[in-house]
Formats: structure tokens, C-alpha cells, sequence
């Protein structure tokens, strides 16, 4: 296989690959050992230290963490998604009246870190008397920021469709918002599937915002776990372990998906804003 | 606005310490993103697995559950630095994920005829990667480079979740003393507006300098 980078290997080649295995191997072989070394060091090897986590009360615990992690992760991506759809359609207007204002709310929001608006949500709101429940404290800051996001996704997947679609419906009669829904939105879905795939992933990932909202998801299970057992190390690991596989499958679901496309689909790359119009 | 200028020292801290996050991990990750690329890249199999493995791993994992590993695990096993090198350090080990992606995404957009013809007159490995395939590269890597760096100036604040002082800290902690939200975490949000538009004036710049037209 060549690339832009490399010929086929020719025997010299292929020695030196040969080589760079064995060095690679050692090298993380090596580095294994080290961090192996470092916590039997310090006795977080220590069988005592890791049994629980072979027990079912505790790992019935973290799921628990982790059924919170989705609910909120799925609230907050099905509001986002819509008054996404809103905002794309909006920026995509006749009409300066709704397309400014749809622009202003991508742009702005898309530079204000997802924790100032916890704290806005946290700490500014119930000052004029509106004080959520816990879980809308974590999934409206969580939904403003990232539908956002999934705006431009939507505008980027619209914007994708030949123009001619568009004009076919027209031509055979449909009003322009019939058109849209009947004829432009239905491909552009398809479309996004990946990309909005994998921004649900980075939505699951901020739910670990519920960490300084102390919303019960996976992340402050695994503190308030830590804090209750002192093994901090241990539990933090298993936390991470468990978001890892969850978003590697979702992650390797948005891929499957993005090669099913004809041809390759919207890559997030080649959607960055600029590219738009 | 007054309570603004009231406490200005505060927040002027907060903003230096957001930008020397932002700036320090974004060079950091710079680096890093540039080895785990040539890890992906390469053609001896395990290195890349090893390289996979490196954007699986950061990628897929929350940035906050990495800080929050960082500052309450890793003392456990004996290793702890100050709180701003501990986040400078976690977030330029996470953004290089990202990087490393970016870059190879624009090493494949450069053909293959491209490299073939470079090796074809003559030039060694370190020769067409200098004047041939790097160039190219880069320019198409400038817009999602720049993307990457916004990511970074807000995932900054996530630091202030687990107590580095920084922007989103301080304005917390002004808030906490005046209780005047809104003239505090707007001012908040205009510096870090801040921060993005001169980083999305530079990259604009920068790809149309660097642009090709074809």
C-alpha cells in the first residue's frame, strides 16, 4: 500500500519497519511497566484497593451514574436537536429579521464556555427567582450551548442539498416550507447522521458537567463513591473506563455510519463555519 | 458595570491566567499533536495502533473526568504538580487528540501523484515531506486548527471545576462577594468572546494568506 508519504516497503524497507515494531513494542511495553511500578509503589495495587469494584452493589451504583449520564444526555440532545433545526432554518431565511437574530445566537454562544453557563444557570438565576430542579440545572446550560453546534450541522447539511431540489418541489407546486420539509430535509438528515452523531458524543461528554452541579451522573457518583471509600484513583479509573467504552462505541457507530454514506458524507472538517456562505 | 471596575484586579488575574492556560496548552498540544500524527501515519503497524489508540482514548473521554483524574488520582500514586502545570499539562494531552486528527486529516487531502512525482526526481523522505507535502498540508489545516484553538480557550474553564483560579473562577468568586450575576458573567463572556475573535481574525488571515487558489 502506498500513500503520499511511502512507497510499497522494498526489502530495506521492510527491515526497518521490522525494527520500529520491535523499538514500538518496548516502547509501550516499557511505559506499561513504569505506570505498573508507580502504583505498586505507592500500594494502590494492593488486592483491598480493587475488590470492590468485583462487587454488584457498587457497580449497581455507577450505572445508576451512568442511566442519569443518558437521561440527561438524551433530554438535552433531543431540545438541543430541535431548537437547533429552528436556528439553521432561521440563519437560512428570506428574512434579515430572523436571520440576524438566529446568526447572533450561533456566534455568541458559540464562544462562551459550557461552564459560565452552569454558573449563570447555578448562580445567577435564582437571583431573579428561578430556581430549576437539579437536572434542568445540568440540561439547559448543556442544551443552549450545544444546539449551537447542531445548528450549524443542520445549516451545513441543508446547504449541502443541490439547489435543483429545491427548485423541483417549487416547480411542481409546493410552497417553499413544503419543499423544505418534504423535499430538502429528508436528504439533508440523512446527510448529518454522522456529524450529529458525534456531537451527541461531545454532549455526553459535557454531562460530566453534573460534576460541579452535583446532579447524581456518572462523574459525581464516582465522587461522592470516592469520598464515601477514599479509594480515589481506583474509582476515578473505572469512571473513566466507563465513559470510554460507552463513547467508543457511539463514536465507532457515527463511523459505520459516515461509510454507509454514497459519498463519504459531511465530514466535521470540511463543515467548519467558514466554509458556509 | 461599576462592580466591574470595583474588582478589576481580581478578574485581570483570572484573564491572565485563562490566556497563559489557553496559550501554554494549545503550544503543548501543538507538539504533541504533531508526534501522535506521525504515529498515525507511519508505516510500521504498531506505532500506529499506538497512535490510534492515543485518539480513541483522549477523544473519546471527558476532559472534566481527565482533570478531575488528574488533580484527586494521580497524587495517590505519588505524582502532583502545582494545580496550573497539572492543567496545562491534562488539557494539552487531551487537545492533541484533536490536533493529531486535524493533521492527518490534511496529510491524506494531499494526493498520492504528489509524493509519488517528489520521490521520482530524487527527493529524500525529510525533502518532499519539507517541500512538497507539508506545504500543502498545512494550508488546509489552518480553519480547523483555528477551531481547535477556540475548543481549547473554552475548555480552559473547565480548570476552574476543579480550582485553578482562572476566568470563569474569578467571576465566580466576584459574584459570590457582590452578588450581581449578570454585569459579572456577562463581563466574563465578552473576555472570552474576546479571545475567540482575535483567534478566528488570525486564522482568517493567516488561510488567506496561505491559500491556493486551483
Amino acid at each position: 500500500m502506498s500513500t503520499a508519504l511511502f512507497d510499497e516497503p522494498g526489502p530495506k524497507a521492510r527491515r526497518r519497519i521490522k525494527v520500529a515494531t520491535v523499538a514500538g513494542a518496548l516502547a509501550a511495553v516499557a511505559l506499561v511497566a513504569l505506570a505498573v511500578r508507580q502504583f505498586a509503589a505507592n500500594g494502590q495495587l494492593d488486592a483491598t484497593r480493587w475488590q470492590p469494584y468485583a462487587t454488584w452493589p457498587m457497580w449497581r451504583y455507577l450505572l445508576d451514574g451512568l442511566w442519569s449520564t443518558f437521561l440527561a444526555a438524551v433530554v438535552s440532545a433531543a431540545l438541543a436537536m430541535a431548537l437547533g433545526l429552528v436556528l439553521a432554518l432561521g440563519r437560512l431565511s428570506h428574512r434579515s429579521w430572523v436571520r440576524a437574530p438566529a446568526a447572533a445566537y450561533v456566534e455568541v454562544v458559540r464562544v462562551i464556555p459550557a461552564l459560565l453557563l452552569v454558573y449563570v444557570v447555578l448562580f445567577a438565576l435564582p437571583r431573579y427567582g428561578l430556581d430549576l430542579l437539579l437536572f434542568w440545572k445540568l440540561t439547559v446550560p448543556l442544551t443552549v450551548s450545544n444546539a449551537a453546534a447542531y445548528a450549524e450541522i443542520f445549516r451545513a447539511g441543508i446547504v449541502s442539498i443541490e439547489r435543483g431540489q429545491t427548485e423541483a418541489g417549487l416547480a411542481v407546486g409546493l410552497t417553499r416550507f413544503q419543499a423544505m420539509r418534504l423535499v430538502v430535509l429528508p436528504q439533508a438528515a440523512r446527510r448529518v447522521l454522522p456529524s450529529i452523531v458525534s456531537q451527541s458524543v461531545g454532549l455526553l461528554k459535557d454531562t460530566s458537567l453534573g460534576f460541579v452541579v452535583s446532579y447524581g451522573e456518572l462523574l459525581y457518583s464516582g465522587k461522592v463513591l470516592a469520598a464515601y471509600n477514599g479509594l480515589l484513583i481506583q474509582t476515578y479509573l473505572v469512571v473513566a473506563l466507563i465513559y470510554l467504552v460507552v463513547n467508543a462505541s457511539l463514536s465507532k457507530l457515527a463511523r459505520t455510519l459516515e461509510a454507509r454514506q454514497p459519498s463519504g458524507g459531511l465530514s466535521p472538517w470540511r463543515m467548519s463555519r467558514r466554509s458556509l456562505p | 458595570m461599576p462592580v466591574l471596575f470595583e474588582h478589576l484586579p481580581e478578574l485581570w488575574q483570572g484573564l491572565i491566567v485563562t490566556v497563559q492556560l489557553t496559550a501554554a496548552s494549545f503550544a503543548g498540544a501543538a507538539v504533541l499533536g504533531v508526534l501522535v500524527c506521525a504515529l498515525r501515519v507511519s508505516p510500521v503497524g504498531v506505532l500506529r495502533a499506538i497512535g490510534t489508540a492515543y485518539v480513541e482514548t483522549f477523544q473519546n473521554l471527558p476532559l472534566l473526568v481527565l482533570l478531575v483524574l488528574a488533580f484527586f488520582g494521580l497524587p495517590e500514586i505519588g505524582l502532583q504538580a502545582p494545580p496550573l502545570a497539572t492543567a496545562i499539562i491534562v488539557i494539552a494531552v487531551y487537545e492533541a487528540a484533536y490536533i493529531a486528527e486535524a493533521l492527518r486529516s490534511g496529510v491524506n487531502s494531499v494526493s498520492k501523484g504528489q509524493g509519488e512525482a517528489a520521490r521520482a526526481i530524487g527527493l529524500t523522505f525529510g525533502q518532499s515531506l519539507r517541500h512538497v507535502i507539508l506545504p500543502q498540508a498545512l494550508r488546509t489545516v489552518v480553519q480547523p486548527l483555528g477551531n481547535i484553538f477556540i475548543a481549547t480557550a473554552m475548555n480552559t474553564a473547565l480548570a476552574a471545576a476543579v480550582g485553578v483560579v482562572d476566568l470563569t473562577a474569578a467571576a465566580h468568586r466576584v459574584n459570590l462577594v457582590e452578588a450581581q450575576p449578570i454585569p459579572i458573567f456577562v463581563g466574563a463572556g465578552v473576555a472570552y468572546a474576546l479571545i475567540a475573535s482575535v483567534a478566528g481574525f488570525v486564522t482568517g488571515r493567516l488561510e488567506r494568506r496561505l491559500v491556493i487558489l486551483r
